[in-house]
């Protein structure tokens, strides 16, 4: 008896040391950045070429047939104040009252390499489709918002106000491709944003690094962060203080995909618990233990 | 037949007074709920971008089910470690569990902005295998219905006795059946809980980059699971000193006092793991910055020392009052690290803020005021209870 039972605690045991063992050592290679898809698209956006027009987010409002956002304008004009169920994408302006120094930076879905929305996503209404577009399809969501958990831009938004929400996020116009790119950069009236294949905005990016250095902060935002975004960033101020994060260059959903394929490969573990289970409580009903079953004919 | 030894209906009035009022604020929220999904999300709830998920996730979801582990850590203890004297404890532990883990479904469905889309849920081919919120879908899903499989024999039972021909027929074909495939179920009924429970702390690692250093750690699996255990055992000693007091029962004292005896070991793993956890990942600094967040940590740890503490003889854990004490203070560490975990330590971003509203802290209380009241009604309509009780007090 004492050994059927031992076997069952040491298989939980085990299975526990092992993925405690796996999840605790650092994994070396997480280090090189994902590969993006050969035809992954993006965006770069230039934070010394944007002067704030905020004729991109009209025309993503447009694009997308999002209502606009009046609730701070007494019903006059699209005026949120960040992301939101109507606003797919926005320009804000970070300003140093002391110091003077400004800048404006744009926000919208950053399409990672490696996102954790998908990652998150139940039935898969989240996508990493064509071109390496995070898309989204409300025929498979539930509604449940675990991506808005784990987006580390906090970029999806939920429709609130609806009775029957959707959840909203830049798809970069895949519905108007291939003919025409995303709204946003084709009305931008400076070239601040721009539209292209990632390897040669990413191209473009270190170019102009290297051609100003002392324009810029030395690093391409997006190259490496969480992996590797499709969305790339470039700007005069430090990037924390534009609202992107020091994020390391390890994707999340890896780290989540490690530990679960730890515990779960091939799903042994479970099936081996089951049976371990059931073999340690037959094995004490025969010993005379209190399986349910044994009951009555025990008293 | 011992009639001390086999569970009883505990008769008598069924819809009482206390009854009828949990039942009122049952009906409460149910309204609320039909107003919720006329209205929408925004509307009804302080729910936001920032912050997604608030109580009905917290609270409802992760801690409720926590409490509800009494059914998963008494049936290790009965069928595993094979200790049959614990075996009294099983049905109303059943019980509870059965009614948390019905309740914790019924909120993510409120919850859920498209709960008409969750039918696709057992669409296999649908599936992101990644995703850690479907693994506990699933296994929540599966784990409630085995729970009240594994709770259908004592309807079974009570059916026999109806008056009613074919009631009594489907408990006099039903409960041999039941009784050969409990076995099986109860297995399943200690598999799911292991993994969804411990799954419930794997969601807030997608967090992680947000989440607070001294919470942030891929223990957080191995940290929920020990703590659920811990908690769903002091949440039958609450429940065990609870029903003793209000329906005048002998107390089980030397059984809950064993139960205090297996939370020990629990407590004080889950406290060596989480101190040792955050040493190795350097943030020994963060936990003893005294900051609002530092103070926290130190608070919620010291809940579940505390609890440790007064358990740790034999004579106190013999001290019923004692014992409920030490139960009350696991529950409330473990609900604490759940409330940190998923929405304190949780920071998207410093212009967010959440505080739950009216109305989902109504929803809320009704959802468990509907649970109290069913597990009355059920300990007296069912055979559930084992045990004696107490005389008659002479006036």
């Amino acid at each position: 008896m004492t050994i059927s039972r031992r076997s069952a605690l040491k298989v939980m045991a085990a299975a526990t040391a092992t993925s405690v063992a796996k999840a605790v050592t650092p994994s070396t290679a997480s280090a090189a950045a994902i590969a993006a898809p050969p035809d992954a698209v993006g965006m770069l956006y230039d934070a010394t070429k944007c002067i704030g027009c905020k004729a991109c987010m009209s025309a993503c409002n447009r694009a997308n047939d999002l209502e606009p956002d009046t609730s701070l304008s007494s019903g006059r004009w699209h005026m949120p104040l960040d992301l939101n169920e109507h606003t797919k994408n926005i320009i804000k302006l970070y300003r140093d009252a002391n110091s003077g120094e400004q800048s404006f930076i744009k926000r919208q879905c950053m399409h990672c390499l490696d996102p954790a929305c998908v990652g998150a996503c139940m039935l898969g209404a989240l996508q990493k489709g064509e071109h390496g577009i995070v898309s989204y399809n409300a025929d498979l969501c539930i509604g449940c918002r675990y991506c808005e958990m784990g987006c580390p831009f906090n970029v999806l938004k939920f429709e609130w106000s609806k009775a029957v929400p959707k959840m909203q996020k830049c798809e970069l116009c895949r519905h108007r491709m291939p003919e025409k790119g995303p709204a946003c950069c084709e009305v931008c009236p400076t070239g601040a944003v721009i539209y292209g294949k990632r390897a040669d905005l990413l191209a473009e990016a270190h170019r102009r690094l290297a051609q100003y250095p002392d324009r810029y902060q030395p690093k391409v935002y997006g190259e490496e962060e969480v992996g590797g975004t499709q969305v790339l960033y470039l700007a005069h101020v430090n990037f924390e203080k534009l609202g992107l994060p020091a994020y390391r260059d390890q994707s999340v959903p890896k780290t989540v995909r490690t530990v679960q394929h730890t515990i779960y490969q091939g799903f042994v573990a479970p099936v081996a618990l089951y049976g371990v289970l059931a073999a340690v409580m037959l094995r004490n009903r025969k010993k005379g233990g209190v399986a349910e079953g044994e009951e009555e004919r025990r008293s | 037949m011992t009639t001390l030894e086999q569970p009883q209906p505990l008769g008598g009035t069924t819809f009482t007074r206390p009854v009828q009022i949990l039942l009122a604020f049952a009906a409460l929220a149910g309204a609320l709920i039909v107003w919720r999904f006329a209205a929408g999300l925004g509307a009804t709830t302080a729910l936001n971008d920032g912050y997604p998920w608030g109580l009905w996730i917290a609270f409802d979801v992760v801690t409720g089910t926590a409490l509800s582990c009494g059914g998963y850590g008494i049936a290790i203890l009965v069928y595993i470690l094979n200790r049959g004297n614990y075996h009294p404890l099983i049905r109303p532990a059943l019980v509870t569990s059965a009614f948390g883990y019905t309740i914790a479904g019924l909120s993510v469905m409120i919850d859920v902005g498209r709960p008409w889309i969750a039918y696709q849920l057992p669409f296999f081919w649908h599936w992101n295998v990644h995703s850690v919120l479907l693994e506990v879908a699933l296994c929540i899903m599966t784990y409630t219905i085995v729970l009240w499989l594994e709770l259908s024999p004592a309807f079974l039972e009570r059916a026999r006795t109806s008056g009613i021909q074919l009631i009594r027929r489907v408990g006099e074909v039903g409960l041999p059946v039941m009784k050969k495939s409990l076995l099986w179920l109860t297995a399943l009924g200690m598999l799911l809980p292991t993994m969804h429970q411990s799954a419930l702390g794997s969601l807030l690692l997608l967090s992680g980059p947000r989440l607070h250093p001294v919470w942030n750690t891929t223990l957080l699996p191995l940290l929920f699971l020990l703590s659920c255990v811990a908690m769903g055992f002091g949440a039958v000693v609450i429940e065990g000193s609870l029903s003793a007091l209000f329906l005048r029962r002998k107390p089980e004292t030397p059984m809950l006092a064993g139960l205090g005896l297996v939370m020990q070991p629990l407590i004080g793993l889950y406290l060596v793991i989480r101190i040792v956890d955050i040493a190795v990942r350097g943030q020994l600094a963060a936990l003893f910055a005294f900051d609002f967040y530092s103070v926290l940590a130190l608070f919620e740890m010291a809940l579940f020392a505390a609890s440790m503490v007064l358990l740790a003889t034999d004579r106190q854990r013999h001290d019923l009052g004692n014992l409920f004490r030490a139960a009350m203070l696991m529950v409330l560490a473990g609900a604490l690290y759940r409330f940190d975990v998923f929405l304190v330590a949780f920071q998207p971003g410093a212009h967010w803020f959440y505080f739950p509203n009216l109305t989902e802290i109504l929803i809320t209380a009704g959802l468990v005021a509907g649970e109290i009241a069913g597990y009355i009604i059920v300990i007296k309509v069912f055979p559930i209870m084992s045990g004696a009780p107490l005389p008659a007090p002479a006036r």
